[in-house]
């Protein structure tokens, strides 16, 4: 492992292990729909914590290690519990694509069953916080729009905008947009502080606070464009782009159009 | 004689028997306005601030200038029962149940934008047709006092609201108030009434807004537009233009339909704008709170590159004696910005302190035909660019997939490198456009047919110009350098001094031209 | 190819060229027409106007492409109004190049400059009415005019007194005091230091006796902070690692730069980012300034617990919080 992590600033070191991950994930996915079928007949929970070993040993082990100790690249994922799982694959974060400064949200590698199959697997290794259940989220009947907001403002938006449409970090990082974020990720994503993004403790942001902070989130996610095109919601940038391009170029436009000479 | 004509005339009589208007309009109404498309930036910041006038008024008939705390309970549900300002509530109020109210908010801020814009747009067509020189010194300065009072008209607009958005930015003006040496501090506890954010601000920034400010403007615009009726507009350069005439349309009907159709124009685009475009949705931002922020806070453009100046800035503060000096404010916040408008406003004086030139000019400059000038434009301008580039890093490195400190570096870098590399690239540019024109004169135009010559060389027919397009190409003067600046009356070379010296450089930087054909000058400037 | 070229001179104004609807009826009459039908546009513009003010309720919305869900009442209104407006001002200026007379007239300019005899009018004007007020002479009146206007020129500045209060201490001290508890902002909860895992952060105010209310000017001084690291990754000076507890310490949230809340934590590198100039500060180093504008680490509350195990401040912040000013001493 020393060995091979020299090389992971090496310039072909991106391209090579893409291919990598390309592959991967490919033989994970064919290993992984014939255990689908197996796993429906035998539903053990053990049974299910195997398939999930398998699915780790294809697809993570090789940088999180066999036992998922951990490596030079990668962190330990004893202890992480099965939220952790269900935020980082679920979402298309792990596996990363490539060794970017950080993991990007994508397309899932993996099917629902996969992810449920792996996160099983890793909570069996040590107890960590589980993935909430839709009981627990259920932000609709628990949770307040306008005090999510304010919490919101106060917690959040200093990284992911008064809109939930994220903004940068420092050295090129950068607080994703909350846009597309079902309210489970929300939900495990506070509690667990992935990446960059700080924990917020039960204690600090009661559960039922974070239920509001989710139903804002998606209030805004749905919130209609209320005087017209909404120009991104990052602010006064676009608006003045905007009056610089559309706004004078089509007043000089007509201003030409009006000092010309008719013929 | 028709029943309207004779109404017509009796109504005129009673006015003219009374004020003595008819000789004065019988005069002006034919005033003559030469036509460029240029020359109508300066109107469409006029007409937007008229736009501005009439929504403004409309806005204050329910805004309430206040920073009471109130239980919010109205329309809008993602911020019904959060405590928040009147002013707040106010601005909600006019957008979500004034029928119209959020048009005319949007329509208010997107003629303020478009005010701003016009105005720049207008000051660089002045600046580089060489328009502000005698006699129209003054307007260049009363333009440079309107731009100025745009820019903090602008702000304390926007600020009104109290939203997070905008106290961000009165929070970031009370620490440039209280970095102030000495009177910082006492300057900003006037200013709030107390310690930042107090509950007095918005109540004083709204009587500055809507009557100190505006009346300022109006009786600076009024002074602007009577100077260029009074003086006449400048003209560009071309067949039958001169200095001592002016070509164009009758105000009456001509100018009149043009000019009046055109408000309406610049009007309907804003609501078009207004319509389909948002802008400043306060009810996303949150009320203020000093304890909150949102990422990417940023002000409106026109103040984008202080914005970007203060990012930049190096951290660098003085603590002696038990005081404390922010250079990393002051610098950025006062120092440059006090250097670029007072440099900007005093341009006119100093262009002709090194030219020597104190005639009067009416004919524009083309400018290519002034490449010190041009190439100094270009200059500021890409200043300028860089900072309010670096005022929205964080926008562009999450849109672009940069990082904000290669931004900042970059702009640390080049705000010492790129301005100098404009000047060098824009005067080479200019000075190879004259040898364009010079060959165009000389040699005529290229046809693109070919010949072959009874060599049997192939050449390409070239034809010569019209009469107006060479005239055009070669009327401008070209005024050599100041040989006199480094010498004192008696005639004693005094390189020393560094006024002289910094005189002849400059000097010589203007007179750097490509000869134009066609001898000497032939442009008639007598002094009158 | 070259040749001797004649002095160029000015050819003068070219000659006028016609337009299509100053020779051709029929042209004539299409530009009327043209001139007609937007003005005729404006008024359907109006009326589309008022039919949306009358007919379309303000909570009506309607989903259209690039906009999205929009406002269905704003925008027709905004559409109808921008119409209306616009297609007047197309109209007429249409009008003006199509029909109106397009001869280019030459005016001749003035001289600014007034002629010779006005200036010495003017002067002898200015001397005699000097002489006649015989402010040159009467040096006692120029002296104590002088005197009373300067004086007077003071009282605004004495009308302007009462705006504020003086600064006094008020920008050195905050709400901070020897065992004030921290409560969450919002929600005003004390906490101990169990609750905080971690990686973890809160934003934390003062707590209210009895009575107290918060206003914004306290919230704009008082807000802090709190974040928990390994008590092995902080690089500290004995001193300041006694201001934390259990791994938990605690910054002013108010830049030490030009005031935004700096509460942009990246849990990973440790570093807090200001979003308004991109300062950069290092946790673990007591927030050292390690990019960005800002001269100073964020000041540091020093903590600690009471006897039921909350969070309280040992002691107020040793130093002022928020942006420099003149009279702070460090």
């Amino acid at each position: 492992m020393k060995r091979l992590s020299r090389y992971r600033r090496h310039r072909f070191a991106g391209p090579v292990l893409l291919v990598f991950a390309l592959f991967m994930i490919g033989t994970t996915f064919s290993v992984a729909s014939a255990t689908t079928q197996k796993s429906a007949s035998t539903l053990v929970r053990s049974a299910a914590i195997d398939e999930g070993r398998q699915i780790f040993l294809k697809g993570c082990s090789s940088c999180h290690g066999l036992n998922a100790e951990g490596g030079s690249i990668a962190p330990s994922l004893i202890g992480v519990g099965a939220a952790a799982v269900d935020f980082q694959v679920g979402t298309g974060r792990m596996p990363m694509a490539d060794m970017s400064v950080q993991a990007m949200r994508k397309q899932p590698a993996y099917t629902p069953d996969e992810v449920a199959a792996l996160a099983k697997y890793v909570a069996s290794l040590s107890p960590g916080p589980a993935i909430p259940t839709q009981d627990v989220v259920n932000y609709e009947r628990d949770g307040n729009t306008a005090q999510g907001g304010e919490l919101f403002r106060t917690n959040c938006a200093m990284c992911h905008n008064f809109a939930g449409q994220g903004g940068a970090l420092s050295q090129g990082k950068f607080a994703p947009s909350l846009m597309s974020s079902e309210p489970v990720q929300i939900y495990e994503a506070m509690i667990l502080g992935p990446q960059s993004m700080p924990v917020f403790s039960d204690k600090v942001i009661t559960p039922a606070e974070k239920l509001s902070i989710i139903k804002w989130i998606k209030a805004t996610q749905s919130e209609p464009a209320h005087g017209g095109a909404s120009l991104g919601r990052v602010g006064p940038v676009t608006e003045g782009l905007l009056i610089w391009t559309l706004g004078l170029g089509l007043l000089i436009g007509i201003a030409v159009w009006l000092a010309t000479k008719a013929r | 004689m028709s029943a309207s004509e004779r109404v017509g005339g009796q109504v005129a009589n009673y006015v003219d028997e009374r004020t003595g208007a008819a000789k004065w309009l019988k005069k002006n109404l034919t005033k003559v306005f030469p036509d460029h498309w240029s020359f109508m930036l300066g109107e469409i910041a006029l007409y937007s601030f008229i736009i501005l006038l009439l929504s403004g008024v409309f806005l204050t008939f329910w805004f309430d200038p206040s920073q009471r705390e109130v239980l919010y309970e109205g329309t809008y549900q993602p911020l019904s029962g959060l405590k928040m300002s009147a002013a707040y509530v106010s601005t909600l109020h006019i957008s979500f149940d004034i029928r119209g109210g959020l048009l005319m908010r949007q329509i208010h801020h997107w003629a303020a934008l478009l005010f701003m814009t016009a105005i720049v747009a207008h000051l660089l067509r002045v600046f580089f047709t060489g328009a502000y020189r005698k006699p129209r010194e003054f307007n260049w300065i009363i333009g440079v006092g309107l731009l100025t009072l745009g820019i903090v008209e602008g702000f304390l607009g926007y600020s009104l609201p109290d939203d997070l958005l905008s106290g961000t930015g009165i929070r970031i003006a009370e620490a440039i108030i209280q970095a102030m040496p000495v009177i910082g501090s006492y300057l900003a506890f006037f200013a709030f009434g107390g310690a930042f954010p107090g509950d007095t601000f918005i109540p004083r920034i709204f009587t500055v807004h809507v009557l100190l400010l505006p009346g300022i403007f109006l009786a600076l615009i009024t002074v602007h537009l009577m100077l260029v009726w009074y003086q006449k507009h400048t003209q560009y350069p071309g067949p039958g233009r001169t200095e001592k005439n002016v070509v164009g349309y009758p105000l009456m009907p001509i100018y009149m339909a043009k000019a009046g159709g055109f408000f309406f124009i610049v009007f309907g685009v804003i609501a078009l704008l207004s319509a389909l475009a948002s802008i400043n949705p306060i009810w996303l931002y949150g009320p203020y709170t000093p304890g909150q922020i949102s990422a990417g806070s940023q002000p409106d453009w026109y103040m984008g590159w202080l914005d970007g100046l203060v990012r930049m800035a190096p951290p660098i503060e003085t603590h002696a004696f038990g005081h404390t000096i922010s250079w990393n404010i002051l610098v950025p916040g006062l120092i440059v910005p006090g250097i670029l408008f007072t440099g900007m406003a005093l341009y006119p004086f100093i262009e002709s302190w090194f030219t020597g030139d104190k005639r009067e000019h009416q004919l524009l400059d083309r400018p290519r035909n002034a490449p010190n000038r041009t190439a100094l434009g270009a200059m500021s301008l890409t200043f300028i660019i860089i900072t309010i580039l670096n005022g929205g890093n964080d926008i562009i490195a999450t849109h672009f997939s940069l990082t904000i400190n290669q931004i900042m570096w970059f702009s640390r870098i080049g705000i010492f490198l790129l301005p100098p590399l404009a000047y060098v690239i824009t005067k080479r540019l200019c000075l190879s456009l004259q040898r364009a024109d010079r060959d165009l004169v000389e040699h005529g135009r290229e046809t693109g047919r070919l010949m072959m010559t009874a060599e049997g060389e192939f050449i390409e027919v070239h034809e010569p110009i019209s009469k107006e397009k060479a005239w055009m190409l070669t009327q401008h003067e070209q005024l050599t350098a100041l040989e006199h600046v480094t010498e004192d009356e008696h005639g004693i070379r005094n390189p020393k001094t560094m006024g002289g010296k910094l005189r002849a450089r400059l000097s010589r930087a203007d007179a750097e031209q490509i000869q134009k054909p066609g001898g000497d000058s032939h442009k008639e400037i007598d002094s009158y | 190819m070259s040749h001797e070229l004649e002095p160029i001179t000015d050819p003068g104004l070219p000659d006028h060229v016609h337009r299509a609807a100053d020779t051709d009826p029929v042209a004539e009459k299409r530009a009327e027409r043209q001139v007609a039908i937007l003005f005729a546009l404006s008024a359907i513009g109006t009326i589309l106007f008022i039919a949306s003010y009358i007919y379309i309720p303000t909570t009506e919305f309607i989903f259209l492409p690039v906009l999205g869900s929009t406002n269905a009442h704003e925008l027709f209104l905004g559409l109808g109004l921008g119409l209306s407006l616009l297609f007047i001002g197309l109209g007429a200026v249409h009008w003006a190049k199509t029909l109106m007379p397009d001869n280019e007239i030459i005016a001749e300019r003035h001289v600014m400059r007034s002629e010779d005899v006005d200036r010495k009018g003017f002067v002898d004007t200015v001397k005699e009415g000097a002489a006649a007020s015989g402010l040159g002479r009467r040096s006692l009146i120029k002296r104590s005019l002088g005197l009373s206007l300067g004086l007077s020129a003071l009282t605004p500045l004495l009308f302007l007194r009462d705006l504020g209060p003086l600064p006094k201490k008020q920008l050195e001290t905050t709400n901070w005091k020897t065992g004030t508890r921290l409560v969450t902002d919002p929600g005003d909860r004390a906490i101990k230091a169990s609750d905080l895992e971690v990686g973890a952060v809160a934003q934390v105010l003062p707590q209210l006796l009895t009575g107290e209310e918060r206003t914004l000017s306290n919230i704009g001084k008082d807000a802090v902070l709190l974040i928990r690291l390994r008590p092995e990754e902080f690089e500290l000076s004995p001193e300041r690692l006694s201001w934390t507890y259990e791994g938990i310490i605690a910054f002013s949230k108010i830049c030490s730069h030009m005031g935004c809340a700096v509460a942009l934590y990246e849990q990973q590198t440790k570093h807090l980012l200001c979003p308004c100039h991109q300062s950069t500060f290092d946790v673990p180093r007591a927030a050292k300034v390690i990019f960005g504008p800002s001269a100073r680490p964020l000041p540091q509350l020093a903590i600690t617990v009471d006897s039921e195990g909350y969070l309280i401040a040992q002691k107020p912040f040793s130093e002022p919080v928020g942006p420099s000013f003149w009279e702070r001493s460090s």
